[in-house]
């Protein structure tokens, strides 16, 4: 280690300022920071610090990520096998999903990354790393069968509309990586819907075996074949078509509990969300009106990517709501319009999606009024005491 | 019973090097420092020139702006020199011990018989009325303006903080007239906010005279910001005033004796110091009388106040005017490899992001490395959970940044001064200098508004 320290200690002067590589001085920098925490001490202000930054932050939530990935790629595999109808195992199918999901993880990392490395190098920033996590939600959210270079182009889109022309991280207004799948769902409509984009092979016309139809969950559930729904143990599990790594609510919820020991992602939100998403089943199921109205709270939250989207999406610290009292509204608004979008739009399958991006929008809005009140109370005491006196 | 009050938001950092309820042997220095920027917001202008002799309690410089208040020599001896910074800022004065301690005797009136005037007159003469600070804006209290309270927290939270019943042991006659006085300066109450938590009681409990409220909960519980906010907030357009509990000692000791006695109980903590304690030395000391051999081997820095508020002063730097503590740490001008991936045993956080969150109790050595570098604002919610006021932190220093006043206004910024906010900069994600911030912007609403 002492060696590459005294490398990059060697090569520092050429990428500083007025050294001969000043240009990429930015990239210089997110790499050293990468490999080395700097040795930057405190000058004014406290002292001392707390050990958090960051990076740590970013790569606490891409670890809680991980199990979904995994199972994704496992599940991938086993779709394909099934498909296909041939017999398998557990390396098997993690080795073929493996191979398929992988580049699509590298291309949207290379493609954003892209991105943010130029945009730090022009704005003379640090290249800050927000993009981690973006860069593995966006695979994770995406059919299988999808074209590596829609994923690039998408991603390029979402970076540099979604959030570089904001400001870049920490400005946005929408969640990238849903903004990523927005784009492809209006864009490429043919290549995020239907029944075959979500098992390998299925949109090309491989044969398949008689019976399989890779239909996902919401798809049975538009098309009122309630029956066709796996019930909600295999709901639970995740072993079904559907985006890469929404499947499984297990692994979700092992990057729940990741989320919430470290303390990085928000409660708030994510209770919040699925009241919201029960809340508004049971508004349904008192209707009643057809098959999909009928369905039960718990089936609802289970399938398609609500779950996913309430942890992983929702919970995006900048841009949900920022007030505790907020992200109460915001969380259980999103339940609410996910599952309305739902039931009431055939045309839009999954909800979450749409119903997110939408309250992204209202966030700074729900904010705003939360922040009045806090005016208001400041206000409220100030004319008591002048009354009194 | 007098009312208690549980806060729950704010954080105790677990660091190492706690002070002992012992007192050090005490080599007295030679030196002894004013600095002007210790009193914020105030442009000194000499009264003394360099050689002049002067007695403890001689005033050395007065306030360019306001030059009724004025700042006295806390010891007796000569004006040895006036070190001066970028564009002959005055930095320190220093003034040569003499060995004697001899005080100007003043003349000492019945405390009774005293008007708000005479004592408003006497304190302005003689030093003492820097020790009183208004909210807002925490600058030494504008006179003319009385105040609709005074606050006195008895009890200290932040960080390796000294045990202020330790400092006040049997001087209760000096805390009482100290009240008596202030109680001439405001029309409203004293309120004195002590530990709900402590087993012993309160030395205030015996004071006659002022107004207890308990308070328990973590740091910043025992800030007088915070325990204001929760008995009387100041609104738009009100002025309260505060003052730490061993300066109401030294007021006391003025008008009961008759002499500018400065000298103060300090605690020496932190991880690098051997042996932790508390010595008897006065305000604005060179700190070399800590010794070399008390100290470890390593790079440090030292610290006149807390770890979270204090300021830097090097090895042979003086202890400032209101610090009761001096704090020794371990610089952090290291490179960590991967240091945001390793799991992080011997890291503090507030976070559970660490591997050190599995042992809840332990203590830790902190440096002063940032862990990180400055990013844009991701993380939120956090600032929240260290402030327990009905206030929005973050909302607050967006409002700072944009220089928004009326906005800052709305938000609550008369009711805060750098130290209430400290804990954000403490657990900030992306490393954003809250204090800074507060600062420049309660300077620049000051200044709009007069």
């Amino acid at each position: 280690m002492k060696a590459l320290r005294k490398f990059l200690d060697k090569i520092k002067p050429g990428f500083s300022k007025g050294g001969m590589f000043s240009m990429f001085r930015s990239t210089f920098g997110a790499f050293e920071t990468f490999l080395f925490v700097p040795n930057k001490v405190t000058h004014q202000g406290t002292h001392i610090h707390d050990a958090v930054d960051l990076k740590r932050t970013m790569s606490v939530v891409v670890i809680a990520l991980l199990p979904s990935l995994i199972f994704g790629m496992w599940n991938v595999g086993r779709q394909y096998y099934t498909s296909i109808g041939e017999a398998t195992d557990i390396l098997k199918n993690l080795w073929f999903g493996f191979l398929k999901v992988m580049p699509i993880v590298i291309v949207s990392y290379v493609s954003g990354l892209t991105v943010e490395f130029i945009f730090a190098q022009i704005r003379k920033h640090e290249v800050n790393e927000g993009f981690l996590v973006t860069g593995m939600l966006i695979p994770l959210i995406m059919p299988v069968d999808i074209p590596l270079w829609i994923v690039a182009v998408s991603t390029i889109f979402a970076v540099i509309f979604g959030k570089e022309v904001f400001g870049g991280t920490g400005m946005n207004v929408f969640n990238p990586a849903l903004l990523t799948r927005a784009f492809i769902f209006f864009a490429y409509p043919a290549q995020i819907s239907g029944d075959t984009v979500w098992t390998y092979g299925l949109s090309q016309g491989s044969k398949v075996i008689d019976g399989f139809s890779g239909a996902t969950p919401l798809a049975n559930a538009a098309s009122y074949t309630i029956d066709k729904i796996p019930d909600n143990f295999t709901l639970f599990l995740g072993n079904f078509p559907g985006s890469i790594g929404e499947t499984s609510k297990l692994a979700i919820l092992t990057g729940v509990a990741i989320l919430l020991i470290t303390g990085i992602a928000n409660w708030r939100i994510m209770l919040s969300v699925i009241l919201g998403g029960v809340c508004m089943t049971l508004i349904f199921n008192a209707f009643g009106a057809n098959p999909y109205m009928r369905i039960s709270p718990l089936t609802q939250i289970l399938m398609g990517g609500f779950l996913f989207g309430a942890v992983f999406m929702a919970t995006d610290p900048v841009t949900a709501a920022q007030t505790n009292t907020g992200q109460y509204i915001y969380g259980i608004l999103i339940g609410m319009f996910a599952i309305l979008i739902r039931v009431l739009n055939p045309a839009y399958p999954e909800g979450m999606m749409l119903s997110i991006i939408l309250m992204n929008a209202f966030a700074p809005l729900i904010d705003h009024y939360v922040v009045r009140a806090n005016i208001r109370r400041r206000l409220k005491r100030a004319a008591k005491v002048t009354v009194k006196s | 019973m007098p009312h208690h009050i549980k806060l729950i938001k704010g954080l105790n950092i677990r660091i190492k090097g706690k002070v002992k309820n012992i007192f050090l042997p005490c080599v007295k220095s030679q030196w002894v420092a004013l600095k002007p920027d210790d009193f914020k917001g105030v442009i000194p202008k000499l009264l003394l020139k360099p050689g002049d002799l002067v007695k403890a309690g001689t005033p050395v410089f007065c306030d360019k702006l306001n030059p009724e208040v004025k700042f006295a020599s806390p010891v007796s001896g000569k004006v040895f020199a006036v070190n001066r910074g970028e564009r002959r800022k005055i930095l320190e004065i220093v003034i040569e011990t003499d060995g004697k301690q001899e005080y100007i005797q003043h003349k000492i009136s019945e405390i009774e018989t005293l008007s708000r005037q005479n004592v408003i007159d006497e304190m302005l003469d003689n030093g003492l009325w820097a020790y009183i600070i208004q909210r807002p804006f925490g600058i030494i209290a504008n006179h003319n303006a009385p105040p609709k309270a005074i606050f006195i927290s008895g009890f200290d939270t932040a960080p390796l903080a000294p045990d202020i019943d330790f400092i006040l042991k049997g001087q209760e006659e000096n805390l009482q007239a100290g009240i008596n006085i202030l109680q001439k300066l405001t029309n409203g109450k004293i309120y004195v906010g002590i530990n709900g938590k402590s087993v012993n009681p309160s030395i205030f409990e015996k004071i006659k005279g002022i107004e207890i409220t308990r308070f328990s909960g973590p740091h910043p519980a025992g800030n007088v910001g915070i325990q204001i906010h929760h008995i009387s907030p100041v609104n738009k357009g009100e002025i309260v005033w505060v003052i730490a509990p061993a300066d109401v000692v030294i007021i006391g000791k003025y008008f009961s004796k008759g002499i500018y006695d400065v000298s103060r109980i300090i605690a020496l903590t932190g991880s690098e110091v051997i042996n932790t304690g508390y010595v008897k030395t006065v305000a604005g000391t060179q700190i070399s009388f800590i010794g070399k051999n008390n100290l470890s081997k390593i790079e440090k820095r030292f610290i006149s106040g807390n770890v979270l508020t204090g300021t830097t002063i090097p090895e042979n730097g003086y202890l400032g005017f209101y610090h009761n503590m001096i704090t020794v740490i371990p610089e952090g001008n290291y490179y960590e490899f991967l240091g945001w991936i390793m799991p992080g045993f011997k890291k503090f956080s507030s976070t559970r992001t660490f591997a050190s969150w599995l042992t809840p109790k332990k203590e830790y050595t902190l440096d002063t490395n940032y862990h990180g570098a400055e990013r844009a604002f991701v993380m939120t919610g956090k600032y929240e959970k260290v402030v327990p006021m009905d206030i929005l932190p973050q909302h607050l220093i967006k409002a700072a940044l944009i220089e928004d006043i009326e906005l800052m206004e709305n938000l609550g910024i008369y009711e805060v001064v750098e130290e209430d906010l400290a804990l954000c900069e403490f657990v900030c994600t992306s490393k954003i200098e809250v204090q800074a911030i507060l600062r420049k912007a309660l300077d620049f609403v000051k200044k709009e508004m007069s």
